[in-house]
């Protein structure tokens, strides 16, 4: 084969092992999952096809219910709070601290640490037995409680607070970044026309960190989607259903009750969720200035 | 970077305190689980029952991190977390190394050797990043049984290669997009073939993403718990699922220390990352949020 024939063809040789994989692992899995969610697969896959049936019984569950309403609870305040924080703090570490290069990774470090960590630790934590109940009633503050966890109506909340530990403090790096991004002569601009500082970041800095705000907004409701671990770690899905997810639904439907007919269709419904966040927003990114 | 930038309370000492008051605070809901985790490992187990979990030790003692390390009651088993640190081991290191190699030569192509409907295979590679793998798990399961390596620290090799794929591929070619494509024409028409100009040209210069796609990688499949406990048997089950079995034993006494010592045991991989390269890990976390 002639030189120039093989260099051409070389790039498409060293790209495709990578594109095979991705091509069965996720395109043929995801068309798969999408064939068995219309079969009457229970414990092992089996091939009678159902049509939508799975799907009508999915939303007939009371139990798949509690998951999407825990998952509306926990993705939107977690998606806030994280926001909030996050940007909260990237200001205030943005007024020339001294000690910043120390309190940052202070912020940041539980993104490093496995979701099982934090419900480990938060476990104990929140457990009125050992946790910051007993310590107060140990410090003299007998009328204390704090029992959520074992709260039926409450325990969503305290899935909410281990993972705001866990991730604002990225998001808080993600803004530190906008933040230092802002062109200072705007800035000067305003100041010399004399506007205040509160003025100057609700009205000029804040409207300028919107690409930040639509990163992290993505970042965070896929992670909240894709929600796993730490519910296992810190609830194991309890008290009752109180903490069920759609991904902790999805893998006890498919591999502790032996539906897995019902499983790949919740697990089709989470992918429909996140695609219908993450293609609108890859497709923007990726369209304008793309170089070359 | 804001070097002339006076935006933010500045003179005023009294909101100054305040502003330090506030990050301090922040600092301490950070560091508080970490806290009560490590005074808790070291204590024995009925000063914790009957005392404060933010006291210090009365007695020291490090039994709770031996027995989590070589004794403790994982599963059935009494073998303590040291087998399952070496199953993470076993599979994070090659898991990484073959997903950044791939990564780097796939970001080569896609910016050096564009061809037509090269922005195509970028888009299906990007989106496989943020698939719920709830999606995965049931025909992967049956691919890894039928590939004879179900429950094989080699299974869960192959299935975190590929599911980090979309990630390393976008790290390289963000990275490389940036790198001037005149330096490869000029080494293209002195002779330099394909491999020879990886080598010579862009991996000499690769240093600072090889790093962040390397600790990326090293973070998020040490911290993997869902294709941990879906995918591996007593040989192969990393840390994370480890972790969680001895957290969640139901028989017997509930060895809290144990716990928490195992726990940081866990974290102590990624943690020592985070704290040894915190920067370039802070620059993974960013690259990660499609910011190109």
């Amino acid at each position: 084969m002639n030189r120039n024939r093989l260099q051409e063809i070389i790039p498409r040789l060293v790209l495709s092992p990578s594109m095979a994989l991705i091509l069965i692992f996720v395109y043929a899995f995801i068309l798969y999952t999408f064939y068995l969610s219309m079969t009457d697969s229970r414990m092992l896959p089996s091939y009678g096809f159902v049509g939508f049936e799975n799907y009508e019984k999915l939303w007939n569950l009371r139990h798949w219910w509690r998951a999407l309403t825990n998952l509306a609870i926990f993705g939107t305040l977690y998606i806030v709070i994280c926001s909030v924080l996050g940007l909260f703090l990237a200001i205030l570490l943005d007024q020339k601290i001294r000690g910043e290069g120390f309190l940052r990774p202070i912020y940041l470090y539980p993104m490093a640490l496995s979701f099982i960590v934090t419900g480990t630790a938060w476990k104990w934590f929140l457990d009125p037995g050992i946790g910051l109940e007993n310590t107060m009633h140990q410090w003299g503050w007998a009328s204390f409680e704090f029992a959520w966890i074992k709260d039926r109506t409450l325990a969503i909340y305290t899935v909410v607070i281990a993972a705001v530990w866990q991730s604002s403090g990225f998001v808080m790096a993600m803004f530190l970044a906008g933040l230092r991004g802002v062109d200072s002569e705007i800035i000067k601009a305003a100041q010399m026309d004399g506007a205040s500082n509160v003025t100057i970041y609700r009205r000029i800095i804040i409207p300028m960190m919107r690409p930040v705000f639509l990163s992290a907004f993505v970042v965070l409701a896929h992670l909240a989607i894709k929600s796993y671990d730490l519910v296992v770690a810190l609830t194991g899905g309890g008290p009752g259903q109180a903490t069920e997810l759609p991904a902790t639904f999805m893998y006890s439907y498919t591999f502790t009750r032996n539906q897995m007919g019902i499983g790949a269709s919740s697990a089709i419904i989470m992918l429909v969720m996140i695609f219908s966040i993450i293609i609108p927003y890859l497709y923007s990114e990726l369209k304008p200035g793309r170089q070359r | 970077m804001s070097a002339g930038k006076t935006v933010g309370v500045s003179g005023n000492r009294l909101a100054r305190a305040l502003l330090y008051s506030v990050l301090i605070v922040f600092a301490v809901y950070y560091l508080l689980p970490l806290y009560v985790m490590l005074v808790n490992s070291v204590k024995p187990l009925d000063e914790i029952r009957q005392g404060n979990m933010l006291a210090l030790p009365d007695v020291f003692t490090l039994e709770p991190w031996a027995r989590a390390w070589s004794s403790a009651q994982i599963g059935v088993q009494p073998t303590g977390l040291k087998p399952y640190f070496f199953n993470s081991i076993l599979m994070v290191v090659p898991a990484v190394a073959i997903s950044t190699v791939l990564g780097a030569l796939n970001g080569y192509v896609l910016t050096k050797w564009r061809f037509r409907g090269d922005d195509i295979v970028f888009g299906l590679i990007l989106l496989s990043c943020f698939i719920p793998f709830q999606i995965a798990l049931i025909p992967a399961a049956r691919i890894l049984g039928m590939l004879g390596i179900a429950g094989t620290t080699q299974g869960l090799v192959l299935i975190h290669v590929v599911y980090g794929l979309g990630f390393t591929t976008l790290f390289f070619r963000n990275y490389y997009a940036a790198f001037p494509t005149e330096l490869v024409r000029a080494a293209q028409i002195d002779g330099a073939g394909f491999f020879q100009i990886f080598r010579r040209i862009l991996l000499p210069s690769s240093a600072p993403i090889i790093v962040v796609t390397v600790i990326w990688q090293f973070t998020n499949i040490w911290n993997d718990f869902l294709f941990g406990v879906s995918f591996g048997d007593f040989d192969s089950q990393p840390m994370t699922v480890a972790l969680n079995n001895l957290v969640s034993s139901s028989g017997g006494v509930k060895e809290y220390n144990v716990h928490f010592a195992g726990a940081i045991l866990a974290a102590l991989p990624t943690l020592v990352v985070y704290i040894v390269s915190g920067r370039y890990f802070v620059r993974g976390l960013m690259a990660g949020a499609v910011k190109g």
